[in-house]
């Protein structure tokens, strides 16, 4: 088997890769879903229904997106850098502590000041937390893939101590949870009905603020030179540590919002099982959506649909919910591998 | 009798590029053929076929009249083909017997049969005049001695076809000389060698047949004998290309000033005290085999290193080290020596690269945040009309330029500025004739306008023709430059492998 380069790429073939990707994903599926001892239709129709079917359901869906934009932002704009954090779990809970910190009680101001002021925080908090890997990455040449991986366990052990120890509610009954964030710092509701938070119109801000630097600025600029290559960054004049860094605290910030988002938009308060996983989840939504700002606004709410839908379908036929967790490994390592079919042809020797 | 070796048709196509078109070759017992064509001509690309790295299209090839095998490696070791790539492929960490055992002996074997090993070797060694300490480690031999290991490995695995690809590019003129010799009787004791180079002279000096491909096709093969360089080179470049020539200009002021250079570190690839004035109006070449600290003396003016002793100055004014944006807006453009690590981000657009120097000037970035796309992109135009780069526009991914257009790209971003000093470092490395004519005609122009020039490069030949004074960099230390044609080849050879003036008098 030979793979040799495409001499050219249409952008069509370039765009459709992911629809193909998921196409193949959910054939795949099929098989295990038939396995499973479902019938493959009345399984993904229940899915669909159950992610779109209602006006609840698309109202969960679009809740469930919010974390997975953040994350998928913050992995998408990291790794432009070529920077792998792969710790958003941990930067979203570091988000998390800090909104509890300042949010219940510490702080209070108008919730027009309130919200915004906890989103900093929470966003510093994601930063600063990144800023341990980007320095040892920088200064030491220390892989940043697994201190940010590691990283993610130290913060929920700390998350855990808090939320047993000095942190804990006393109004909670004995459950493991912090105080719920004042009324002034809780994200409004965006809709009479459903859980749909004001957390959707920061997130779809950011997308749109890291699409614009991104394409527009300086900064994404150089964000692009670096992850592309860093040495001609270098030779043209840019920091390439400076970038790195920056790109990083970027990143975590988003992360952290995520944080702040759900505890102060989702649950009001924190607790262990704020994230099922959403940092990891974020980098399978950049995956998906190429590392493109905008995309990942899709690419969330297609991968939210899969597990709220997923949810529904298991509670209605016998097949488990942990369906949608093969579905979205599967879509991610098929847009991987559609990515490159789009890049290079592969042709079986004669 | 059949030949040792021949092509027949042999084909290959890479997407609408074909790299060879039915090229059919024959090779004898005991002959040198020599391998001629321009970068991109299809002669890595045929040997490649026949070593098996690649499958052709259509055609075949045969050793001793039996069809090899198409993209196995093994089959054509095992045919008697033997590589000597320009990029060794020696462990340094091994001696040279073992080195060239390696790889030779089953995995299942209990014991190493050294002895029967250190014996064919030194026999090898002693027959073919390639003498080497068996059991000296690799990474203390000299290149020109690396270069014999590579020979002797080949040979050790009873090569009977030995493939030289650009084998003097890494060699001083007295190494190659010496090669020369090797490969003489290594020819006259029946081996075949295919001996793959660009440089006519040498191709006059060693080969009995040359075979020139051109754009894929073998345009011609012609008894070296019965031939020159001059029609050598009109073959392989298809019509008479100029190169640009060398006008004498009196020297202006001084634009460089490096006075004592010296870099941390006592490796030959740190400086060494080096000093050097370049004037308005002048080419200053350096000469030196690579790795004697010619890339830390271009990172130093390219604004890469802030941390060296000593003082540079440009037009009197002390360098902005470690800054490259402020070197390059205190007036100094430049050509890096690998375009596409170092020149290029291949994945951005043409305008992007050609924008990436003065990305924080006023004119292209408002307060260094909102980039001034329209006026990048008409710039780039601007450049991309000026400096003939042939593309489908700005908006084009630089990484589908070829070589010479991508060289095109850095020119016009190093010199669309007017600049009163110019690195040039390995400015027309692989490219193509009528590329490396636009190049020099280029930094011909800014020596006629007053431009001060460092020339690096390799290739002596390159360095005779076109420059006013020229240094040779050796172990990191830099001779006094002295007007070119004072100083013979054979001299500067002997320097650049390390000797000095003084000891070659003695």
């Amino acid at each position: 088997m030979i793979i040799e380069p495409r001499p050219s790429v249409s952008i069509l073939r370039a765009g459709l890769a992911p629809v193909w990707a998921i196409l193949f994903a959910m054939a795949l599926c099929a098989v295990l879903i038939a396995w499973a001892g479902g019938s493959v239709l009345t399984a993904y129709g229940l899915l669909f229904k159950g992610a779109f079917g209602s006006a609840f359901a698309i109202n969960e869906t679009l809740t469930r997106s919010i974390p997975l934009i953040f994350t998928g932002l913050a992995a998408s704009i990291a790794f432009r850098a070529k920077f792998y954090n792969i710790g958003a779990e941990g930067q979203l809970y570091a988000g998390a502590l800090a909104a509890t910190f300042f949010g219940t009680g510490l702080v209070t101001l108008p919730p027009f000041l309130m919200i915004p002021f906890l989103v900093i925080m929470g966003a510093l908090a994601g930063g600063l937390l990144l800023l341990v890997p980007v320095l040892l990455k920088t200064k030491l040449k220390v892989d940043e893939v697994v201190t940010t991986l590691l990283l993610n366990f130290i913060v929920l052990l700390v998350v855990g101590y808090l939320i047993e120890g000095p942190w804990k509610d006393p109004m909670s009954l004995g459950w493991p949870q912090a105080a719920s964030i004042i009324d002034e710092g809780v994200l409004p509701p965006l809709l009479a009905k459903g859980r749909l938070h004001a957390g959707l119109i920061l997130a779809l801000a950011m997308a749109v603020l890291m699409w614009v630097m991104i394409r527009f600025t300086v900064q994404g600029y150089e964000i692009r030179a670096v992850g592309n290559n860093a040495k001609a960054a270098e030779f043209s004049g840019i920091k390439v540590n400076r970038t790195v860094i920056m790109t990083a605290m970027i990143s975590g910030g988003l992360a952290g919002m995520a944080g702040v988002s759900e505890t102060a938009g989702l649950k009001g308060y924190l607790t262990l099982d704020l994230s099922p996983g959403f940092g990891y989840t974020g980098i399978a939504v950049a995956m998906l959506a190429q590392l493109n700002p905008l995309a990942v606004v899709p690419a969330a709410i297609f991968l939210s649909a899969v597990y709220v839908g997923s949810d529904a379908m298991s509670r209605a036929i016998n097949i488990p919910t942990y369906i949608a967790d093969v579905l979205v490994g599967v879509s991610v390592l098929a847009v991987l591998c559609s990515v490159m079919f789009s890049q290079y042809k592969v042709r079986l020797r004669a | 009798m059949h030949p040792v070796l021949e092509f027949r048709g042999v084909t290959k196509r890479f997407g609408t590029l074909t790299a060879n078109d039915a090229v059919s070759l024959t090779l004898d017992k005991g002959e040198v053929l020599a391998l001629l064509g321009e970068n991109g001509a299809g002669k890595t690309t045929l040997m490649n076929i026949l070593f098996g790295h690649y499958q052709a299209d259509e055609g075949e090839i045969l050793v001793d009249g039996n069809v090899l095998e198409p993209g196995s490696t093994q089959a054509a070791i095992t045919a008697g083909v033997g590589v000597v790539h320009q990029h060794f492929t020696l462990a340094g960490n091994l001696t040279v017997l073992e080195n060239t055992t390696l790889g030779t002996e089953s995995l299942w074997s209990w014991r190493q049969d050294n002895k029967g090993a250190r014996e064919k070797l030194v026999s090898l060694a002693e027959s073919y005049g390639l003498a080497v300490d068996p059991d000296a480690q690799v990474s203390d031999l000299s290149i020109g001695e690396q270069q014999r290991v590579e020979i002797l490995k080949a040979l050790y695995r009873d090569a009977r076809i030995l493939i030289l690809d650009e084998p003097t590019a890494v060699l001083t003129p007295q190494e190659a000389e010496r090669l020369f010799a090797t490969l003489k009787s290594v020819s006259q004791s029946g081996l075949a060698v295919i001996f793959i180079s660009h440089k006519l002279h040498e191709i006059m000096a060693i080969s009995d047949r040359v075979a020139v491909l051109r754009r894929g096709a073998l345009v011609g093969t012609v008894a070296t004998g019965e031939t020159d360089s001059a029609k050598l080179a009109e073959l392989m470049v298809g019509q008479v290309v100029k190169r640009p020539e060398l006008v004498p200009l009196d020297a202006g002021k001084p634009i460089l000033e490096l006075g004592g250079v010296s870099t941390p570190g006592d490796g030959a690839t740190s400086l060494h005290d080096v000093s050097l004035t370049i004037h308005a109006h002048e080419i200053v070449g350096i000469a030196g085999v690579a790795g004697n600290g010619q890339g830390r003396l271009a990172d130093v003016l390219s604004g890469l290193i802030g941390g060296f002793s000593g003082s540079v100055k440009i037009n009197g004014a002390p360098l902005a080290a470690g800054s490259p944006r402020d070197v390059v807006a205190s007036g100094v453009g430049r050509i890096p020596e690998d375009r596409h690590a170092r020149g290029v981000v291949g994945d951005m657009e043409i305008w992007e690269n050609l924008a990436s120097e003065d990305l924080r000037a006023p004119e292209l970035s408002r307060g260094a945040v909102f980039i001034n796309k329209a006026f990048g992109v008409s710039r780039a135009e601007q450049q991309i009309q000026e400096f003939d780069i042939r593309c489908e526009g700005p908006f084009a991914e630089t990484k589908l330029l070829s070589g010479g257009n991508m060289q095109k790209l850095i020119l016009a971003r190093a010199l669309s500025g007017q600049p009163s000093f110019i690195l040039a470092n390995q400015p027309v490395r692989g490219l193509d004739e009528g590329a490396i004519a636009y190049v020099q005609s280029q930094l011909l122009n800014a020596r006629k306008r007053g431009a001060a020039i460092l020339l690096i490069s390799e290739d002596l030949d390159e360095l005779m023709a076109l420059t006013d004074r020229l240094a040779v960099m050796s172990h990191g230390r830099l001779s006094e430059a002295l007007p070119t044609g004072s100083r013979t080849i054979a001299e500067i050879g002997l320097m650049m492998a390390g000797q000095s003036a003084e000891q070659q008098v003695a």
